[in-house]
């Protein structure tokens, strides 16, 4: 009897030693709103810090467990400057060695910890990136520039008028957008390291919905100069000015292809509303099939060339994403005017709540979004225009 | 199958028509934009004179991209920016001809085609006046869609005004998108109706 229990004491002691931690493991693909998460733990972060990385963390397509259960391990300390290591729960390597971050306010330490993290899965970081949007109060709009989570928000314009579609330039600390500050919807170029800025595209009747290329060396636009609402492009310092459609079909909102071959637009033919591209210096322009979804508007082309992002107004407003070369179109969320960020499955949008908007914020592969801060003393935040 | 090719004859004529027209009161050469590294901003004259030699060799031209038989060229150019700067505005005499539009449409309901014709009755008893026509839409269309659309609105009634004897330098265009709802408190078809609209605001030489 006595030799039993011990056999099964055994047994179980041996047993439990040999048994693993349920880890769940996600390998990096990104089927638009079928992959899970991946799932890390956090452990020795406080307030603002551990919020702030929770928030980056979240809106990139990962999720929150336990130690025995995470893939990553994060963990680190507060007091004062934030320290912070990544180890990998399956190798147990660590990913990111222990570093003190100083030098910057904690929401910014805590944002270039959450980019180191990222960095060593190979990814692009966008927890230090910037977005332009359109800010409202009382009928009237600016433009503003804050970080992707909403903070430090500033004016970019003060004119009291209506502004509307910024669209930041590649790379550079500078913007185009629509102002109607002289009477008029015109396009404006404004410098934000000088403060200078122009009217671009002043043409008579409507300038709007500027875009400008990847390598910032031409912009795309809707003008009505010639009689109806066409797509245009120029080069950014205004010559060039080439007309591209020419047709009683409809044009708007235009937005360029990564490798600055194609601009795509939304077109409407008859009744029957499309995603079309055309190449930049002329030619036929092609459809791009959104198999399923009704009515796509406002395009924008993922960095990495992969998808088109994009709003589908059947119904109520969604944001869908399709292969770029067109075929079968995924809805993903409730919001319109998408902005991909850098890293190519992170994008804004704007999400209506009655008759005002809100950013928000949606990892495409798992469907994760989550809305911006609430920017005091703005009504009103839409048409996000992510600076890549 | 006849009618349809007779039809089709007839569109391709008077569009043919049209597109002549417009090419007789086109300006010579391209009109470029404005030199956007200019520090000035706040000067609204006119954006649009043409620079000394204004044409790179190899830049084709607007016109220039040949036309598909069967797609019709488009409306008459829209006027120079500032042509009417600092006229007198007035939003009221014309207010009752108000232009209302379908959802998603910019076509002119033969039910409004009474008030264009009533707006271009105005201006030829009233010469040497303009007028600026303010193309709105409701709140339901996403931001630049509407933009588009406001303006694709104002366009149509200014065809219609130039088609009824209408001067084109007469007519200027303005879209709001969404921005300026007649009624912003209701969320639903009454208020929408409302919304989507084309304003007429005269404009009178100081």
């Amino acid at each position: 009897m006595q030799f039993k229990h011990l056999f099964l004491a055994l047994a179980l002691v041996a047993t439990s030693s040999f048994a693993q931690p349920q880890i769940q493991i996600t390998k990096e693909v990104s089927v638009p709103g079928l992959t899970p998460p991946i799932y890390v733990s956090m452990s020795g972060f406080t307030g603002e810090a551990a919020q702030v990385l929770r928030f980056d963390l979240y809106v990139q397509g990962f999720a929150f467990t336990n130690a025995e259960a995470a893939q990553y391990l994060i963990s680190g300390s507060d007091n004062g400057n934030l320290q912070g290591k990544v180890t990998d729960n399956i190798t147990k390597s660590i990913i990111v060695p222990p570093k003190a971050y100083k030098d910057a306010a904690l929401r910014r330490q805590a944002h270039a910890f959450a980019d180191d993290f990222v960095v060593a899965l190979g990814r692009k970081p966008i927890a230090q990136t910037k977005v332009a949007w359109k800010g409202e109060n009382n009928h009237h709009s600016e433009i503003y520039l804050s970080d992707f989570d909403g903070h430090n928000a500033q004016p970019v314009t003060q004119d009291n008028s209506i502004v509307a579609a910024p669209c930041m330039v590649p790379g550079r600390l500078a913007i185009y957008y629509v102002s109607y500050k002289l009477d008029n919807a015109d396009i404006f170029y404004h410098n934000l390291s000088t403060g200078e800025r122009n009217a671009f595209a002043r043409y008579g009747g409507s300038n709007i919905s500027p875009a400008v290329s990847p390598d910032g060396s031409r912009v795309a636009m809707i003008l009505s100069k010639d009689g109806w609402t066409d797509l245009y492009v120029c080069n950014s310092d205004g010559t060039g000015l080439k007309r591209l459609t020419k047709s009683p079909q409809d044009e708007s909102s235009p937005c360029w292809s990564p490798d600055g071959r194609w601009i795509c637009y939304a077109s409407k033919d008859k009744e029957r509303r499309a995603l079309s591209k055309i190449s930049p210096d002329g030619g036929e322009p092609q459809r791009i099939p959104t198999a399923g979804i009704l009515s796509p508007t406002e395009p924008d082309w993922s960095p990495d060339g992969k998808l088109i992002a994009f709003t589908s107004q059947g119904g109520g407003f969604s944001i869908c994403v399709v292969p770029a070369t067109g075929g079968a179109a995924t809805v993903l969320v409730a919001g319109e005017d998408p902005s991909w960020s850098p890293n190519s499955r992170t994008l804004m949008y704007g999400r209506r709540q009655g008759g005002r908007y809100t950013l928000s914020l949606l990892d495409v592969p798992t469907k994760q979004y989550k809305d911006v801060s609430h920017i005091p003393g703005i009504s009103s935040q839409s048409q996000p225009s992510w600076a890549r | 199958m006849k009618m349809m090719k007779f039809a089709n004859l007839l569109v391709i004529a008077l569009v043919m028509t049209v597109a002549a027209s417009g090419c007789r009161k086109k300006p010579v050469g391209v009109t470029p934009l404005p030199n956007p590294y200019a520090k000035n901003v706040g000067n609204p004259g006119p954006g649009t004179t043409v620079p000394p030699g204004g044409r790179t060799p190899g830049e084709r031209m607007p016109g220039e991209t040949p036309i598909p038989s069967e797609i019709s060229p488009t409306g008459h150019p829209s006027n120079e920016p500032g042509l009417h700067q600092g006229w007198n505005e007035d939003a009221e005499v014309l207010r009752a001809d108000t232009v209302h539009f379908d959802f998603d449409s910019s076509v002119i309901k033969a039910s409004e085609k009474p008030k264009v014709s009533a707006v271009a009755d105005y201006l030829k008893a009233n010469p040497g006046k303009a007028v600026r026509i303010e193309g709105n839409c409701d709140e339901r269309g996403t931001e630049e869609y509407n933009r588009a659309l406001g303006e694709r609105r104002a366009l149509a009634v200014r065809e219609e005004l130039i088609s009824l004897g209408i001067g084109p330098t007469e007519v200027d265009t303005k879209s709001w998108g969404k921005d300026n709802p007649a009624n912003d408190q209701g969320h639903d078809e009454a208020a929408w109706k409302q919304n989507r609209r084309d304003d007429f605001i005269t404009l009178t030489k100081p």
